[in-house]
């Protein structure tokens, strides 16, 4: 066994641990796991050359930038957060809970493409969830903001994920089936879409708690703080 | 018949325009950074039809490209988004247009989501519209594009106010935008230097004899532990399968292969809440969303990742030895 080229991946943990620049460490890791795999200088260069331009799909988000760029210069954000603020009903836990749920299901039918970072939680999820939090506590510091559009990000994330699996015929059913079929075990990709649904609620649950769990902190805050004002 | 090739090329044409923005503005580094990733994207189905036919050498020209992208990457200082529009300029239009800001923002889920739906089905002329592979990709692409028209519609405004908005946002991102390519490939590279098979093998030394429930947890572990590193389930799932779950916890224990490929995998994607290596998820966002930290999308998913870990591997050693 050539343990050699585990020390890439010992230029990640170190690269990252020193906060370098990603890229090029990222770019270090694979040349040095692959020298010392002793794979040849021209075929390293082919190895990364194709594998980088075949996994191009995931720069698709840029296309977006243009129309959300131009929306949010004619007042994207602010129009969502002013419709937020007068929405009395909608909590910050229901907007966030009410999108996870959306979003599970979605990624269930296998509609991944249809929400996203980009698509969805920069111009409207992340705007209306800091309307909604500015409803509970008007006095939100710069921090605060930051944790607000991570915990809308990290609910698309949790979403996406865990409802991913519930479809049969997406990549990850497909691959465990695929590497069964290989070791001579023949499986259903049904019967492996099932056995995802545990998680997937479970993964709702955790995520849908947490959001209230940080909705009531900001409530507990915003009493001190009213607290503070009047006395 | 529409192809997400070209959304590529569409890709290319709008990155070849932020590197033009940025030469005629001065900034030497971002120009050439974003010209060679325009001529990657422009290029890309050569490249890999070439290879197909035998000739590595585009490819190895791409590998060095990517190599010179790395040694452009630290020189892009990442700034905040620099507004063009006063807030009170925002505010305004925000008033004057109300809900109808919305609606090109929610074209780009909807078309998408038709394209998905219905896409397979729709022809001109006894032609397929939409290319099957990536339709759903390439519906997004489409979808980009409607919006584009929608917002300049709707906020009268030129086109190509919508590019320059565009190019700002991608300045601001940066060279995130390229990590996700870049871990794609180095798993690709790790897989073809065995690092997984190491790993496993590694796993095995450490491994306990005669303990099922032993042997499940560093199962679990390792896919989370792999995940981390690879910053992709997909890439862990081989080769913990092959190197502990098929010959141990199936053949030795006798765990069942649904539960346990199904249930093994979900740990993984436990460990992809967790890592920066999974940039598309946890960097790019907090670039997105202008995060001061990098890692705040990570921070604000770290528990959910490690309960929702817990709660499967409680599920996985009940429900996988019946």
């Amino acid at each position: 066994m050539n343990y050699w080229p585990l020390l890439g991946v010992a230029v990640i943990v170190i690269g990252f641990a020193l906060r370098f620049n990603a890229v090029p460490v990222v770019v270090c890791a694979a040349l040095v796991s692959g020298l010392l795999a002793g794979l040849h200088v021209p075929d390293l260069l082919a190895l990364l050359g194709k594998s980088f331009v075949s996994s191009r799909m995931l720069l698709m988000f840029v296309l977006t930038l243009p129309a959300i760029g131009l929306l949010e210069r004619a007042g994207l954000r602010e129009h969502a957060q002013q419709w937020m603020a007068r929405l009395r009903s909608m909590t910050l836990a229901r907007l966030l809970i009410g999108y996870l749920l959306v979003r599970e299901v979605l990624a269930m039918l296998g509609l991944m493409g249809v929400a996203g970072h980009a698509q969805t939680v920069r111009p409207l999820l992340a705007p209306m969830s800091e309307a909604a939090a500015e409803k509970i506590l008007p006095a939100l510091s710069d921090d605060d903001r930051d944790e607000l559009r991570a915990v809308a990000a990290a609910t698309d994330n949790v979403g996406r994920f865990f409802g991913e699996d519930v479809f049969i015929a997406l990549g990850a059913v497909l691959l465990i089936q695929g590497f069964y079929a290989q070791h001579g075990i023949e499986l259903t990709p049904l019967a492996i879409a099932l056995w995802a649904l545990p998680t997937a609620i479970v993964a709702f649950i955790i995520q849908s708690v947490r959001i209230w769990l940080y909705q009531r902190r900001l409530q507990r805050r915003a009493l001190q703080w009213r607290g503070e004002q009047g006395g | 018949m529409l192809r997400i090739e070209y959304a590529y090329w569409l890709i290319a044409a709008f990155l070849l325009y932020v590197a033009w923005r940025n030469l005629r503005e001065g900034q030497g580094s971002r120009a050439a950074f974003w010209l060679l990733l325009g001529l990657l994207f422009a290029g890309g189905d050569g490249v890999l039809a070439q290879q197909k036919a035998g000739n590595p050498l585009p490819a190895q020209i791409a590998g060095a490209m990517v190599i010179a992208l790395a040694l452009l990457a630290p020189r892009l200082r990442r700034h905040a988004h620099v507004d063009t529009v006063s807030a009170e300029q925002r505010l305004a239009s925000a008033l004057r247009l109300g809900h109808k800001l919305f609606m090109p923002a929610l074209l780009i889920p909807l078309v998408t989501l038709i394209v998905a739906l219905v896409g397979a089905h729709l022809s001109v002329a006894g032609h397929a519209l939409f290319a099957t592979p990536q339709m759903t990709l390439t519906g997004l692409a489409l979808a980009c594009v409607i919006a584009l028209f929608a917002a300049a519609y709707v906020a009268r405004a030129p086109l190509h106010q919508g590019l320059s908005e565009g190019r700002r946002l991608l300045d601001a991102i940066g060279w995130a935008a390229l990590l996700p390519l870049l871990l794609a490939a180095l798993g690709e590279v790790f897989t073809q230097s065995g690092v997984g098979a190491a790993i496993a093998a590694l796993a095995n030394a450490i491994l306990p004899e005669g303990s099922a429930f032993a042997c499940l947890l560093v199962f679990a572990l390792g896919m989370v532990l792999f995940t981390v590193i690879m910053g992709n389930a997909f890439a862990a799932f081989p080769v913990m399968m092959a190197g502990i779950g098929l010959p141990l916890l199936i053949q030795q224990y006798g765990a069942h292969p649904t539960i346990l490929g199904a249930m093994g995998m979900l740990c993984g994607y436990c460990g992809t809440l967790l890592t920066p290596m999974a940039a598309d998820y946890n960097l790019v966002p907090a670039a997105l969303l202008e995060l001061r930290s990098p890692y705040g999308v990570i921070r604000a998913q770290f528990w959910s990742a490690v309960m929702i870990f817990v709660a499967t591997f409680i599920m996985m050693w009940l429900l996988v030895f019946r």
